[in-house]
């Protein structure tokens, strides 16, 4: 297990996956018009790929929400709204999340991590994105930025994964497509390990 | 042959997009004024909406429009319509309402009062071809030739012919559809082994991991069209007619498509929600649909129930095969029974079949084409029941399968028509080697409650269509710009065929720029991306493509510098004479003598028998380069087979009944790899796709209520990481097929159907030969297998447990 996983975090991931499961009833939304908020502050700050980010979010609003149509981050992809697929995965200080089963509200003091924000600042691509251009790791692409911050994540943690290690790692994301052996080998290369 | 960039890795331009977030989808697309659709859909599994109060609804602030069925066009009956007053399964869509945003539409769609006058209604073929079952529709079950061509009808078997196909029995019924050739009989009688299985296969989604949207607005009577498809081009004619506007009208654009696997391959119905709506609002409009939705919205394989009698002559060659079929056609009505068959002839190149078949209606989602329709389900329990013939003649799997093997001179399909080429046994060699088959098969296969499974299975599809059109088109500064109607479904084949037009081209790849994703660019017409076949297809029209341009070229050269065309070669991005290479002009300045010459060589006249997207394309682009257009009118006689191969170990827990795979191998034999990374691709993913089908993706329906009981992706899983081998191993036999220019043919659904064969003949390894005759197969029959309660397999039961 992740060590940043604590069994508290874990819990509160829970209650609020629930909760976004709930507002969002299976649709990719929250709306100012329907909710009133007026009960918690609406107007608030996030850290979001190292920059402050004043929005708008109501208090059932998911990450994802957030980010894709607030913040116009579209990498961050919504395969299924539910916590089963795996392609919004961004990292919230340096762990793995689902941000569609993210309150937006819940990142408040957290440092937000999407697909667009792994580039270095001069442009060059992220060493793992490198690795997964190199190893053609996309079919479709829908699930590859899921891929990508959960592999970034687990370098974090674990520099020189097995292939055994990386595939339980990653194994929260789902490619339709079954370009798993491309990503593996992305991460095999991400690590130094396949050259 | 030594080519250029055939065979060649390339970094496609659309890759570093996705791994950065840059590419967009359809959803990703937003437009100023956008407002939002979401759908009402039907409860019930059977029944007809007798009024639609939207009274209150439509009061609601934020709310714009409804849109019902009887705003659209009549749609063809028994169908997939956008919108129906006639419900045929649950989750049909009824009306859409459009508000300014999701929410306020979602929460009007509430308030919305429905009176639906309910219907019978069934969800297992079986029951409603026993005599007294009910009817998907009031008219019958099938279609059936009558007076006025194609109809519904009400077939019925009599219970005594139901209870004989669920024992494993020929239930001697009609049926609607029924081919055969040689002579059954006198095969059958040459034959020292005979086997007679029943089987069943299951229905599911295809779980395309992006939900379909398309967002439209409508601007100087042009309707600007976002979708999420397989195809691109293909996607324009039927778009148009579906929204009552002229080809010149549409303006299709589809720069990225996560995913489709056949249920994408032209226009979805709900894309008229999108079109019309957006035309009657003046604003633009998107409809994108949940996970939930995909699994009635996004149609699905079709199911079989079947039976099978397989004779094998002493010497191990398939004499003779009788298959029936049962397909759960779903609301739809589409199954893939002779396609299904048609693979058996194929594979196993019987001397003598027959086949009989039936498509069902029943209310549950619309069918559709997914990945090897009919070919993957039937190479899922041909392979064990294969094997059962095989071991029962004593003979090895493998040199049974490289016996029957087809090869050029093969025949298939109902009509024993040829082939382009086949190398299927240089495949088997191939692979029984990678596999080490003799040195795994002798292996020790029991340790504690494990035992290993050792599986072969073959996959076919076909692979290869003609007639499409290219475009290429070089700039006066050089650049050569290869125009693709090809959808970006991710199997990187738009980029992977526009590499003929390179390669006949002889040009730097780095001076190449590959126009897509916007019909508005000028992009030839284009087969859909589906059926395996753009590889074949697509490279035979880029390369005719390239074609004229070098020959315009030669001409312009020959002109100017004199000779004849004959005398000029190309080479370094130049025209030059053959004999004085310093002679001539470099693509540049050919291009440049194009636009100032005007006519076919700018693109100003084009030929007469390309299809009139590709003439509005290249008018498009007339007087911006020299351009080369043409259609496919190649040579091509015969089936273009896509064929692969694939061997796989598992082991099995007889305490769990859950299986790992330790090891797989997949051969594909398409012709020429084009591109290596994107054949690796097709195979690992087409075989990861056929482990889904084996261990874990179905429908399950109640029969009670005719609800879908699995609706999210961990109910009808597609296999996680944890689920495939933790490396998957694969390989080409390399060999040029005649008919392509480059020799190329497609393998994306034999990769699946190769997969899917060689676990199940795994599984039954593992068990000592017992067949399921069922995919999935999973844990518990197993484990009902191993403690000895009967499985009950042979009731054929579909959708339901």
């Amino acid at each position: 297990m992740n060590p940043r996983l604590t069994r508290r975090r874990f819990i509160k991931g829970v209650i609020y996956s629930s909760a976004a499961a709930m507002s969002g009833a299976g649709l990719y939304l929250t709306n100012a018009q329907s909710q009133s908020g007026a009960a918690v502050e609406r107007l608030i700050s996030i850290n979001v790929n190292g920059r402050t980010r004043r929005v708008d979010v109501l208090p059932q609003e998911t990450l994802a929400h957030t980010l894709r149509y607030k913040l116009d981050l579209t990498g961050t992809k919504l395969g299924c709204n539910r916590g089963e697929c795996g392609a919004c995965t961004v990292l919230i200080d340096d762990v793995t999340n689902y941000a569609c089963s993210t309150l937006t509200h819940s990142v408040r003091q957290r440092e937000v991590t999407t697909v667009e924000g792994l580039r270095s600042p001069d442009g060059q691509l992220h060493p793992v994105q490198q690795a997964f251009l190199d190893e053609l790791g996309p079919q479709c692409g829908f699930c590859t930025p899921g891929q990508v911050v959960a592999t970034v994540a687990l370098l974090k943690s674990n520099p020189r994964p097995t292939r055994e290690e990386a595939r339980q790692a990653l194994s929260g994301n789902l490619c339709r497509c079954g370009a798993y052996d491309h990503y593996l080998n992305g991460v095999m290369r991400a690590s130094g390990q396949l050259s | 042959m030594t080519y250029m960039h055939i065979g060649k890795d390339f970094t496609p331009p659309d890759a570093e997009g996705k791994i950065t977030g840059a590419a967009r989808y359809a959803e990703d697309h937003r437009k100023e004024g956008m407002v939002f659709a979401r759908l009402l859909t039907s409860p019930v599994p059977g029944g007809m909406v007798r009024n639609i109060d939207a009274t209150e609804a439509l009061r609601m602030d934020g709310v714009l429009g409804i849109l019902t069925a009887d705003d659209l066009p009549e749609a063809p009956r028994p169908g997939n319509p956008a919108l129906s007053n006639e419900l045929t399964y649950v989750g049909q869509p009824i009306l859409a309402i459009a508000a300014i945003s999701e929410q306020i539409a979602e929460d009007a769609l509430g308030l919305i009062r429905l009176d639906i006058e309910r219907r019978p209604f069934v969800v297992d073929p079986l029951d409603s071809l026993i005599e007294g079952g009910p009817n998907a529709y009031p008219e019958g079950n099938v279609m059936r030739r009558g007076e006025n061509g194609m109809e519904l009808a009400s077939l019925k078997w009599s219970t005594d012919a139901v209870e004989s196909f669920r024992n494993g029995r020929d239930p001697q019924a009609e049926f609607t559809t029924e081919w055969s050739y040689g002579d059954l009989d006198a095969a059958f009688a040459e034959c020292s082994v005979i086997v007679e299985e029943p089987f069943v296969t299951a229905g599911y989604p295809h779980h395309s991991l992006e939900p379909r949207t398309c967002m439209s607005y409508w601007e100087n009577g042009r309707c600007y069209f976002h979708g999420s498809l397989q195809s691109q081009s293909a996607a324009n004619a039927p778009l148009a007619r579906m929204l009552g506007i002229e080809l010149d009208q549409l303006c299709f654009i589809n720069e990225t498509t996560g995913g489709g696997f056949g249920s994408r391959i032209g226009p979805y119905p709900f894309m008229a929600i999108s079109g019309y709506l957006s035309r009657n609002l003046n604003r633009p409009v998107q409809v994108r649909i949940t996970r939930e939705e995909e699994f009635f919205i996004g149609s699905a394989r079709s199911g079989m129930q079947g039976w099978m009698k397989v004779g094998l002559k002493p010497d191990g060659k398939v004499a003779a095969v009788d298959l029936i079929i049962v397909n759960d056609g779903g609301s739809t009505g589409s199954g893939s029974g002779s396609s299904s068959a048609g693979a058996v002839t194929v594979v196993y190149q019987p001397t003598a079949m027959r086949f009989r078949g039936v498509s069902v209606f029943t209310n549950t989602t619309p069918r559709g084409a997914q990945r090897g329709p009919g070919q993957n389900e039937m190479h899922a329990v041909l392979a064990p029941i294969m094997d059962k013939a095989a071991n029962q003649l004593g003979m090895d799997r493998v040199a049974f399968r490289r016996l029957n093997a087809p090869d050029s001179n093969s025949r298939i399909d109902a009509n024993q028509g040829p082939v382009t080429s086949a190398y299927m046994r240089e495949a088997i060699d191939m692979g029984a080697q990678m596999f080490d088959w003799q040195a795994k098969i002798n292996q020790p296969r029991r340790n504690g409650s494990k035992v290993i499974g050792i599986g072969v299975g073959q996959g076919y599809h076909a692979a290869g269509n003609n007639g499409f059109d290219g475009i290429v088109r070089i700039g006066t500064d050089g650049k050569i710009y290869l125009h693709s109607g090809v959808g970006n479904l991710g199997t990187y084949s738009y980029a992977g065929t526009v590499r003929a037009a390179a390669e006949a081209l002889q040009c730097r790849w780095e001076n190449c720029e590959i126009v897509r994703g916007n019909s508005d660019l000028g992009l030839p017409h284009s087969s859909g991306q589906g059926g395996s076949n753009t590889m074949f297809t697509h490279t035979r029209a880029n390369w005719v493509a390239a074609q004229d341009a070098i020959a315009k070229m030669k001409e312009i050269a020959a002109a100017e510098l004199g000779g004849t065309v004959d005398d000029y070669s190309i080479g370094e991005e130049r025209v030059f004479k053959t004999a004085t290479p310093a002679e001539g002009l470099t693509y540049a300045e050919a291009a440049q003598r194009a636009v100032a010459l005007g006519g076919r060589y700018s693109g100003a006249e084009y030929p007469d028998d390309i299809n009139e997207l590709t003439a509005l394309a290249v008018q498009k682009i007339a007087g911006t380069g020299l351009v080369g257009v043409a259609k496919d009118n190649l040579e091509k006689n015969g089936t273009a087979p896509g064929l692969a191969i694939a061997f796989a170990e598992i082991e099995m827990d007889l305490d769990t009944g859950k299986y790992e795979i330790l090891d797989y191998v997949g051969i594909a034999e398409c012709g020429t790899i084009v591109h290596p990374k994107g054949l690796s691709h097709g195979m690992n993913g087409g075989g990861v796709w056929g482990m889904g089908m084996a261990g874990f993706e179905r429908h399950v329906y109640d029969p009670q209520n005719g609800l879908p009981a699995n609706i999210g992706l961990y109910q009808s899983k597609p296999p996680t990481f944890l689920d495939v081998p933790v490396q998957m191993r694969h390989a080409a036999v390399d060999l040029p097929d005649p008919q392509s220019p480059v020799g190329a043919r497609g393998i994306g659904e034999p990769a699946m159907g190769c997969a899917v064969a060689a676990v199940t003949s795994a599984i039954a390894d593992a068990l000592g030969g017992h067949l399921f005759n069922r995919v999935p197969v999973t844990p518990d029959m197993v484990i009902d297998h191993v403690a000895q309660n009967t499985y009950n397999n042979k009731s054929l039961k579909i959708n339901t447990f």
